[in-house]
């Protein structure tokens, strides 16, 4: 125990003396949630739009003035044709094009109905999705307005088109995925390498031919990183939850149980990129190729699965990641208890055990 | 005062790397106290040799025991019993040298008590008293040399391997390094160091030397030179490995 608090010791002392491993473990989890909290949000302000008004009159100018009036957008262009759209598109600036339909006033009236339509650039398809809410919402608030002073229902319907994508499926939370990529980071990446280097300074034979045995020294170094990641963990839940306002609505304790599951599974992978990489360079490679991208490509964090291609979908399986995004979103999001998500945490707990399986086979077989 | 027994008996130790035999079937005693010098060419077979000796490789076939140990047995027992330094003279740069020290006092069961000893009369031994605190990185490469050595005293091994322990250095640190050697041997300690210098063979009590993974001449350099009618360690070596 005492030989146990002394390695412990000594890894703390490597990486609180390297500051580009100080730098990993705890500016990168603060940069990229703040990074991704504010890239990646709800609020639009000052978006460019145009407007076509074939009707021209008064409650089409009404509604003109509401969303101009409104901090979420700025008119830069009255256009008169429909043939402008799309060059008005093409110039890029300009995220949406409000278009009235010719009599828009007398068909509130008589028809009781008026169309107006509402054209978004869904390049970004995010943005677009979020544009046209606010739109039909201001619109929304008009026509109550207009019922209020008038007993008649009149309605307004806006019929949102989107240009350029029409399916709109990827509404991503950004903080299950920042926490899955920042967890598998600090563990897998920092964990190989810190092995890594121990072997290229020549240190790791020295361990090896003292009293410690193997398994003693892979746990000593593990050790800190599985309490730096905690306290990774705890620091990303905590800005999500008072910067971002992301709710829990499961167990806080569950959360952290399966947090912990999903740092062993990536400490274990750390674990076994050590020990078919000779340098250190070797391991931050494979961990970011092998682990990183994976990680963030195909985990659903940023690309919806199910859109996926039937291959990728397979290969996704295999990514601890994906099961780690599910897990986290049904605690936070949907507040699910632990037998909704018991088939993920064993798929888990399983990945871990293989690749704590093939780490031991493969360090025998150096051994020899 | 240095007892004759053997420390190291090795009998018809063989390793194989598939059908090739790194190391075939060799056999040589160390006696206690011995300064005994295991040269080779490079990939001659002396690393796996040795790496069977510190229990971190497994033979084969064949027979050896070190400090009283069986090797396939008794791996754990050698390793308390003996020191390693490698020839990166393996310590944490970014430790200073205290924390080195007590590092690796640490990982061989020294109680505090101890290691502060060890640790004042190793720093007073090497004159390190104004660097204690510093960091390993900054220190010039023949002092981290001495200090991986003593490191590897520590514990007070009966037997310490050195696998090429002088490379790179100059001569002149070449030379104090072996001043430190037979200070360790004359205090009892058994070396048992790997070198391509041939003129460290000299300093060595015998040599054996490795051609082809098997043992091709061992006695004091003395009588290897006799034997092969030459002046210098060199022309023995260069005799044996040109066959």
């Amino acid at each position: 125990m005492k030989r146990f608090v002394g390695f412990v010791r000594k890894e703390f002392y490597h990486i609180f003396r390297d500051k580009r491993s100080l730098f990993i473990l705890f500016g990168m989890p603060i940069a990229q949630i703040l990074l991704f909290g504010f890239a990646i949000t709800n609020e639009i302000n000052n978006v460019d739009i145009a407007i076509l008004d074939q009707a021209n009159d008064v409650n089409s100018r009404e509604i003109i003035q509401k969303i101009s009036a409104s901090k979420h957008f700025s008119i830069v262009d009255i256009i008169q044709q429909e043939s402008s759209i799309k060059s008005i598109f093409k110039k890029g600036n300009v995220k949406a094009v409000l278009q009235f339909e010719n009599n828009f006033s007398s068909n509130l009236i008589k028809e009781k109905q008026a169309n107006v339509q509402i054209l978004t650039d869904a390049t970004d398809p995010n943005m677009a999705n979020t544009i046209s809410n606010y739109i039909t919402s201001i619109l929304k608030n008009y026509q109550q307005e207009l019922n209020q002073t008038v007993s008649i229902d009149y309605q307004i319907v806006p019929q949102s088109r989107m240009v350029y994508n029409a399916e709109l499926k990827s509404v991503y939370m950004f903080v299950p995925g920042v926490m899955t990529v920042i967890l598998m980071l600090v563990s897998a990446m920092m964990t190989s390498i810190s092995i890594t280097r121990e072997k290229e300074q020549g240190t790791m034979e020295i361990l090896l031919v003292s009293p410690l045995k193997p398994f003693q020294v892979i746990v000593g170094k593990v050790f800190p990183y599985i309490f730096l990641s905690i306290i990774n963990a705890v620091v990303i839940v905590l800005l999500s939850i008072f910067i971002f306002n992301v709710p829990v609505k499961g167990s806080l304790f569950l959360l952290g149980v399966e947090s912990v599951l999903f740092i062993i599974t990536s400490l274990a992978l750390g674990i076994l990129i050590s020990t078919i990489s000779a340098t250190q360079q070797t391991a931050m490679m494979i961990s970011l190729m092998g682990l990183m991208l994976p990680t963030i490509l195909l985990s659903g964090f940023i690309f919806p699965i199910s859109s996926m291609p039937l291959p990728l979908q397979v290969i996704s399986n295999i990514i601890p990641a994906k099961w780690f995004i599910i897990i986290v979103k049904g605690i936070m999001l949907k507040g699910v208890g632990f037998g909704f998500i018991l088939k993920e945490t064993l798929i888990l707990f399983a990945m871990t055990l293989v690749f704590m399986g093939f780490s031991v086979k493969k360090y025998n077989i150096r051994l020899e | 005062m240095i007892q004759k027994h053997n420390v190291i008996e090795v009998e018809n130790l063989s390793k194989l790397f598939g059908d090739f035999a790194a190391v075939n079937q060799i056999s040589f005693q160390v006696k206690a106290g011995e300064i005994f010098g295991f040269l080779g060419a490079n990939g001659a077979g002396k690393t796996t040799a040795m790496k069977m000796l510190i229990g971190i490789s497994s033979p084969t076939s064949g027979k050896a025991t070190v400090a009283g140990f069986d090797v396939y047995r008794e791996a754990e027992s050698i390793k308390k019993n003996i020191g390693y330094m490698s020839q990166k003279f393996a310590l944490y740069d970014d430790l200073t040298v205290k924390e080195n020290i007590t590092f690796f006092g640490g990982i061989y069961g020294l109680s505090k008590k101890q290691i502060e000893q060890k640790r004042c009369e190793l720093v007073e031994e090497l004159g390190l008293q104004e660097v204690t605190n510093s960091l390993v990185a900054s220190l010039p490469l023949g002092w981290k040399q001495k200090l991986a050595f003593s490191v590897s005293l520590l514990h007070e091994p009966k037997i310490v391997f050195l696998d090429e322990p002088t490379g790179g250095v100059d001569p002149i640190t070449r030379r104090q390094f072996w001043e430190l050697i037979y200070k360790a041997a004359h205090n009892g300690t058994t070396i048992f160091v790997t070198t391509h210098y041939m003129d460290e063979a000299e300093y060595c009590d015998r040599v054996s030397i490795m051609v082809n993974g098997k043992i091709e001449a061992l006695d004091t350099p003395k009588k290897l030179k006799e034997q092969y009618k030459t002046n210098t360690m060199n022309d023995v070596f260069l005799k044996l490995a040109r066959g």
